[in-house]
């Protein structure tokens, strides 16, 4: 389960994007590709394992889920997931557009 | 920067950032790739479900070029060498990672290895990666292509359940073909599947136990690194 390992660079990512601010950390934002070989539920409870002790301990985690689309290079017809990858008319392989995210997106502090 | 206030003496403040998480790992596989390319060695991550056939495919390699003296391997297991020992014994410089529970290797657990590894006339580095389909496929470790092995015996429809493993590949290696007379088992079928979750599928039928069975095989690692080569 490499979940646990994608949260331990997290909450480094975090860390180093704190910096020296004296601030909390009140929220999380991630963005995961459907094909990027991160499963959401375990990711979230890597985080609730992992976040103690460390500056996520008391924030929040969202994580948007981002669908796995598939399209020509050259004409840019979209071409379903689960479809033979190979577009119709231009026999061009097909080209992932986005879904491979594994991103920090932001992160929210409480600044006093 | 827009701020929203909590209450009288704490307000939050976003951070737009968009940064990879895995971004140190890819630093990392970043500077293993450049140092191999640098030495003019062409670099294999090799994935494949346990049983797979990865380490036959490479005792056999290693046979093909006539023991190995242009090939090194780490091998990555949770538990033992008994993988990198078998490469040794066919000729291959090796190393073994033992990665515990890690379900997969990183690009610095390879860094660390290549210090350990006499590279002097290799050409070709293979990283056996832990027997699992789905976690290797999310670390960069500074590859120059992707291989999947796929045995016939695992099922026609295991890269449509897979479909981040294969879709990253730049190979496949469908193995142990020379058991196909004794199995159910229609190779359209797979190639149907394979197509579904890569664009542009590369496939190589090997039996890895067979004289001559990883031919094929060897004639794409030339092919690969020479274009490689020319590139550079």
């Amino acid at each position: 389960m490499h979940e646990y390992s994608i949260v331990q660079s997290l909450v480094d990512s975090v860390t180093a994007a704190v910096g020296s601010r004296q601030a909390s950390v009140h929220e999380v934002h991630v963005a995961i590709g459907e094909m990027a070989g991160v499963d959401c539920g375990l990711l979230t409870t890597a985080y609730e394992v992992f976040r103690a002790g460390t500056l996520c301990e008391h924030a929040a985690l969202t994580i948007d889920r981002i669908p796995a689309r598939w399209h020509c290079p050259r004409c840019h017809m979209t071409i379903a997931a689960g479809a033979f990858l190979r577009c119709a008319g231009c026999n061009e392989p097909a080209q992932l557009a986005s879904g491979d995210e594994i991103v920090l997106q932001r992160i929210e502090l409480e600044v006093a | 920067m827009c701020t929203d206030n909590r209450s009288d003496d704490v307000s939050v403040v976003p951070i737009e950032l968009q940064t990879r998480i895995l971004a140190r790992n890819d630093g990392t596989a970043a500077h293993n790739r450049e140092h191999l390319r640098g030495r003019g060695i062409f670099t294999i991550n090799l994935m494949g479900s346990p049983g797979s056939g990865k380490t036959a495919v490479l005792e056999a390699t290693a046979h093909a070029f006539h023991g190995g003296a242009k090939l090194a391997a780490i091998a990555g297991d949770l538990a033992t060498e008994n993988d990198a020992m078998r490469l040794v014994r066919a000729g291959i410089r090796s190393r073994a990672i033992k990665t515990g529970q890690a379900c997969h290797l990183d690009a610095e657990m390879v860094h660390h290895e290549l210090h350990h590894l006499d590279l002097n006339g290799v050409e070709y580095l293979f990283i056996e990666n832990v027997g699992n389909l789905v976690c290797p496929a999310v670390y960069d470790l500074g590859q120059d292509v992707n291989a999947v092995a796929l045995s016939v015996t695992e099922g026609e429809d295991k890269p449509l359940k897979y479909p981040t493993m294969f879709a990253k590949a730049d190979v496949v290696l469908l193995t142990k073909t020379d058991l196909l007379p004794h199995l159910h088992v229609d190779l359209t079928v797979i190639y149907q599947a394979l197509a579904r979750v890569m664009p542009d599928p590369v496939v190589i039928p090997l039996a890895s136990q067979q004289p001559g069975g990883v031919e094929g095989w060897i004639e794409w690692l030339k092919q690969r690194r020479g274009v490689l080569q020319a590139a550079s």
